[in-house]
Protein backbone atom coordinates (compact mmCIF):
# COMPACT_ATOMS: atom_id res chain seq x y z
CA UNK A 1 0.00 0.00 0.00
CA UNK A 2 1.52 3.30 -1.07
CA UNK A 3 1.61 6.06 1.50
CA UNK A 4 1.72 8.75 -1.18
CA UNK A 5 -1.17 11.16 -1.35
CA UNK A 6 -3.39 11.23 -4.42
CA UNK A 7 -2.09 14.68 -5.33
CA UNK A 8 1.48 13.48 -4.95
CA UNK A 9 0.89 10.57 -7.25
CA UNK A 10 -0.84 12.81 -9.79
CA UNK A 11 1.98 15.37 -9.79
CA UNK A 12 4.68 12.73 -9.79
CA UNK A 13 6.30 14.05 -6.62
CA UNK A 14 5.45 14.86 -3.02
CA UNK A 15 5.76 18.12 -1.13
CA UNK A 16 9.55 18.06 -1.37
CA UNK A 17 9.37 17.88 -5.16
CA UNK A 18 12.06 15.22 -5.30
CA UNK A 19 14.12 13.26 -2.80
CA UNK A 20 14.60 9.56 -3.15
CA UNK A 21 14.89 9.75 -6.92
CA UNK A 22 17.77 12.20 -6.63
CA UNK A 23 19.44 10.01 -4.03
CA UNK A 24 19.09 6.90 -6.17
CA UNK A 25 20.36 8.62 -9.32
CA UNK A 26 23.35 9.85 -7.33
CA UNK A 27 24.09 6.27 -6.31
CA UNK A 28 23.64 4.90 -9.82
CA UNK A 29 25.88 7.52 -11.42
CA UNK A 30 28.49 7.01 -8.69
CA UNK A 31 28.51 3.29 -9.30
CA UNK A 32 28.88 3.73 -13.04
CA UNK A 33 31.65 6.27 -12.58
CA UNK A 34 33.84 3.83 -10.65
CA UNK A 35 34.74 1.67 -13.67
CA UNK A 36 34.45 4.61 -16.08
CA UNK A 37 36.93 6.80 -14.24
CA UNK A 38 39.30 3.89 -13.67
CA UNK A 39 39.20 3.21 -17.40
CA UNK A 40 39.80 6.87 -18.21
CA UNK A 41 42.78 7.31 -15.93
CA UNK A 42 44.41 4.02 -16.95
CA UNK A 43 43.92 4.99 -20.61
CA UNK A 44 45.69 8.29 -20.01
CA UNK A 45 48.49 6.51 -18.21
CA UNK A 46 48.82 3.93 -21.00
CA UNK A 47 48.97 6.71 -23.60
CA UNK A 48 51.73 8.40 -21.67
CA UNK A 49 53.80 5.26 -21.16
CA UNK A 50 53.45 4.19 -24.80
CA UNK A 51 55.81 6.90 -25.96
CA UNK A 52 54.91 10.12 -27.69
CA UNK A 53 52.80 11.06 -24.73
CA UNK A 54 49.60 12.99 -25.16
CA UNK A 55 50.41 14.35 -28.58
CA UNK A 56 47.65 15.34 -30.97
CA UNK A 57 48.07 12.21 -33.11
CA UNK A 58 48.16 9.81 -30.18
CA UNK A 59 45.16 11.33 -28.43
CA UNK A 60 43.12 11.61 -31.60
CA UNK A 61 43.81 8.00 -32.55
CA UNK A 62 42.81 6.82 -29.09
CA UNK A 63 39.72 9.04 -28.97
CA UNK A 64 38.45 7.86 -32.34
CA UNK A 65 38.46 4.13 -31.81
CA UNK A 66 35.40 2.08 -30.95
CA UNK A 67 35.69 1.47 -27.22
CA UNK A 68 36.95 4.96 -26.49
CA UNK A 69 34.03 6.57 -28.28
CA UNK A 70 31.53 4.61 -26.22
CA UNK A 71 33.26 4.90 -22.86
CA UNK A 72 34.24 8.55 -23.29
CA UNK A 73 30.66 9.39 -24.20
CA UNK A 74 29.44 7.57 -21.11
CA UNK A 75 32.08 9.26 -18.98
CA UNK A 76 31.00 12.70 -20.17
CA UNK A 77 27.26 12.03 -19.84
CA UNK A 78 27.33 10.18 -16.52
CA UNK A 79 30.01 12.49 -15.12
CA UNK A 80 28.06 15.61 -16.01
CA UNK A 81 24.89 14.06 -14.57
CA UNK A 82 26.62 13.13 -11.34
CA UNK A 83 28.18 16.58 -11.09
CA UNK A 84 24.85 18.25 -11.74
CA UNK A 85 23.25 16.28 -8.89
CA UNK A 86 26.11 17.06 -6.53
CA UNK A 87 26.15 20.78 -7.30
CA UNK A 88 22.39 20.83 -6.81
CA UNK A 89 22.83 19.52 -3.27
CA UNK A 90 25.52 22.10 -2.54
CA UNK A 91 23.33 24.94 -3.83
CA UNK A 92 20.35 23.72 -1.84
CA UNK A 93 22.45 23.50 1.31
CA UNK A 94 24.18 26.85 1.13
CA UNK A 95 22.03 29.23 -0.90
CA UNK A 96 18.94 30.12 1.08
CA UNK A 97 17.47 33.11 -0.67
CA UNK A 98 14.93 31.50 -2.96
CA UNK A 99 15.58 33.88 -5.87
CA UNK A 100 19.34 33.30 -5.79
CA UNK A 101 18.84 29.59 -5.28
CA UNK A 102 16.61 29.32 -8.35
CA UNK A 103 19.06 31.33 -10.43
CA UNK A 104 21.99 29.23 -9.25
CA UNK A 105 20.13 26.00 -10.00
CA UNK A 106 19.19 27.19 -13.47
CA UNK A 107 22.79 28.22 -14.20
CA UNK A 108 24.13 24.93 -12.93
CA UNK A 109 21.70 22.90 -15.00
CA UNK A 110 22.39 24.90 -18.15
CA UNK A 111 26.16 24.70 -17.71
CA UNK A 112 26.09 20.96 -17.14
CA UNK A 113 23.92 20.34 -20.18
CA UNK A 114 26.17 22.62 -22.25
CA UNK A 115 29.28 20.78 -21.12
CA UNK A 116 27.77 17.36 -21.75
CA UNK A 117 26.58 18.34 -25.22
CA UNK A 118 29.91 19.92 -26.15
CA UNK A 119 31.77 16.85 -24.93
CA UNK A 120 29.65 14.37 -26.84
CA UNK A 121 29.78 16.45 -30.01
CA UNK A 122 33.57 16.65 -29.84
CA UNK A 123 33.80 12.87 -29.41
CA UNK A 124 31.46 12.28 -32.33
CA UNK A 125 33.39 14.70 -34.54
CA UNK A 126 36.58 12.77 -33.96
CA UNK A 127 34.82 9.43 -34.31
CA UNK A 128 33.33 10.29 -37.69
CA UNK A 129 36.57 11.88 -38.83
CA UNK A 130 34.95 15.19 -39.65
CA UNK A 131 37.64 17.52 -40.98
CA UNK A 132 37.81 20.81 -39.11
CA UNK B 1 22.71 19.20 7.17
CA UNK B 2 22.07 20.79 10.57
CA UNK B 3 20.08 17.79 11.74
CA UNK B 4 23.06 15.46 11.56
CA UNK B 5 25.20 14.72 14.58
CA UNK B 6 28.54 13.51 13.32
CA UNK B 7 31.83 12.47 14.80
CA UNK B 8 34.80 14.55 13.79
CA UNK B 9 35.96 11.86 11.33
CA UNK B 10 32.66 11.70 9.55
CA UNK B 11 32.30 15.46 9.50
CA UNK B 12 35.73 16.04 7.99
CA UNK B 13 35.54 13.26 5.43
CA UNK B 14 32.08 14.45 4.43
CA UNK B 15 33.17 18.04 3.90
CA UNK B 16 36.32 17.05 2.04
CA UNK B 17 34.29 14.71 -0.17
CA UNK B 18 32.00 17.60 -1.02
CA UNK B 19 34.99 19.88 -1.69
CA UNK B 20 36.74 17.38 -3.93
CA UNK B 21 33.46 16.88 -5.79
CA UNK B 22 33.25 20.60 -6.51
CA UNK B 23 36.88 20.66 -7.67
CA UNK B 24 36.07 17.82 -10.06
CA UNK B 25 33.02 19.69 -11.33
CA UNK B 26 35.37 22.51 -12.30
CA UNK B 27 37.64 19.92 -13.87
CA UNK B 28 34.78 18.98 -16.17
CA UNK B 29 35.39 22.25 -18.01
CA UNK B 30 38.99 21.23 -18.60
CA UNK B 31 37.98 17.79 -19.87
CA UNK B 32 35.52 19.24 -22.34
CA UNK B 33 38.05 21.90 -23.40
CA UNK B 34 40.60 19.19 -24.12
CA UNK B 35 38.15 16.98 -26.08
CA UNK B 36 36.97 19.98 -28.09
CA UNK B 37 40.55 21.01 -28.84
CA UNK B 38 41.31 17.57 -30.26
CA UNK B 39 38.15 17.62 -32.35
CA UNK B 40 39.02 21.05 -33.72
CA UNK B 41 42.06 19.84 -35.62
CA UNK B 42 45.84 19.91 -35.38
CA UNK B 43 46.33 23.68 -35.55
CA UNK B 44 43.65 24.49 -32.99
CA UNK B 45 45.04 21.77 -30.75
CA UNK B 46 48.55 23.21 -31.00
CA UNK B 47 47.20 26.53 -29.77
CA UNK B 48 45.31 24.86 -26.94
CA UNK B 49 48.51 23.04 -26.01
CA UNK B 50 50.14 26.28 -24.88
CA UNK B 51 47.58 26.23 -22.06
CA UNK B 52 47.23 22.49 -21.61
CA UNK B 53 50.97 21.81 -21.37
CA UNK B 54 51.86 24.82 -19.22
CA UNK B 55 53.32 24.42 -15.72
CA UNK B 56 50.15 25.89 -14.22
CA UNK B 57 48.11 23.27 -16.06
CA UNK B 58 50.31 20.51 -14.66
CA UNK B 59 49.65 21.84 -11.18
CA UNK B 60 45.93 21.79 -11.90
CA UNK B 61 46.18 18.21 -13.16
CA UNK B 62 47.86 17.22 -9.91
CA UNK B 63 45.07 18.86 -7.96
CA UNK B 64 42.47 17.09 -10.06
CA UNK B 65 44.20 13.73 -9.59
CA UNK B 66 44.27 14.28 -5.84
CA UNK B 67 40.65 15.40 -5.75
CA UNK B 68 39.59 12.56 -8.03
CA UNK B 69 41.39 9.89 -6.04
CA UNK B 70 39.92 11.09 -2.77
CA UNK B 71 36.42 11.49 -4.18
CA UNK B 72 36.56 8.01 -5.74
CA UNK B 73 37.64 6.25 -2.55
CA UNK B 74 35.36 8.29 -0.29
CA UNK B 75 32.52 7.68 -2.73
CA UNK B 76 33.07 3.92 -2.59
CA UNK B 77 32.97 4.20 1.21
CA UNK B 78 29.57 5.90 0.85
CA UNK B 79 28.33 3.14 -1.44
CA UNK B 80 29.45 0.55 1.10
CA UNK B 81 27.56 2.45 3.80
CA UNK B 82 24.48 2.32 1.60
CA UNK B 83 24.52 -1.45 1.92
CA UNK B 84 24.32 -0.95 5.66
CA UNK B 85 27.75 -2.12 6.71
CA UNK B 86 30.71 -0.26 8.16
CA UNK B 87 28.72 2.29 10.11
CA UNK B 88 29.86 1.48 13.63
CA UNK B 89 31.91 4.35 15.02
CA UNK B 90 35.16 2.38 15.14
CA UNK B 91 34.64 1.13 11.61
CA UNK B 92 33.88 4.60 10.29
CA UNK B 93 37.00 6.00 11.90
CA UNK B 94 39.14 3.24 10.47
CA UNK B 95 37.67 3.63 6.99
CA UNK B 96 38.28 7.40 7.19
CA UNK B 97 42.00 6.69 7.52
CA UNK B 98 41.85 4.15 4.73
CA UNK B 99 40.27 6.78 2.49
CA UNK B 100 43.02 9.30 3.20
CA UNK B 101 45.87 6.81 2.77
CA UNK B 102 44.40 5.12 -0.30
CA UNK B 103 43.78 8.42 -2.07
CA UNK B 104 47.31 9.63 -1.35
CA UNK B 105 48.73 6.35 -2.64
CA UNK B 106 46.56 6.53 -5.76
CA UNK B 107 47.61 10.12 -6.37
CA UNK B 108 51.30 9.27 -6.13
CA UNK B 109 50.89 6.29 -8.45
CA UNK B 110 48.95 8.20 -11.09
CA UNK B 111 51.13 11.32 -10.88
CA UNK B 112 54.25 9.21 -11.27
CA UNK B 113 52.80 7.39 -14.29
CA UNK B 114 51.76 10.62 -15.94
CA UNK B 115 54.53 13.04 -15.03
CA UNK B 116 57.68 11.03 -14.48
CA UNK B 117 59.90 10.78 -17.56
CA UNK B 118 58.43 8.22 -19.91
CA UNK B 119 60.38 5.91 -22.25
CA UNK B 120 59.52 7.88 -25.38
CA UNK B 121 60.24 11.26 -23.80
CA UNK B 122 57.64 13.70 -22.59
CA UNK B 123 55.57 14.93 -25.54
Amino acid sequence: MSLRSALGRAQGHGAAHSGVHHWWMQRLTSLALVPLSVWFVTSLMALQRAGGGHSYDNVRAWMGQGWSVLLLTLLVLVGAWHSRLGVQVVIEDYVHDSGSKTLALILSNFLHVLLAAAGVLAILRVSFGVAS
Amino acid sequence: MSVYRMTRYTLITSIVNRGTGLVLSLGLFLLIYWLTAVAAGKDAFAQAQTLLASPLAKLIYLGLILAGSYHLVAGIRHLIWDTGSGMERAQAQRSAWIVVLASLALTLLIAWALFAASPGGVR
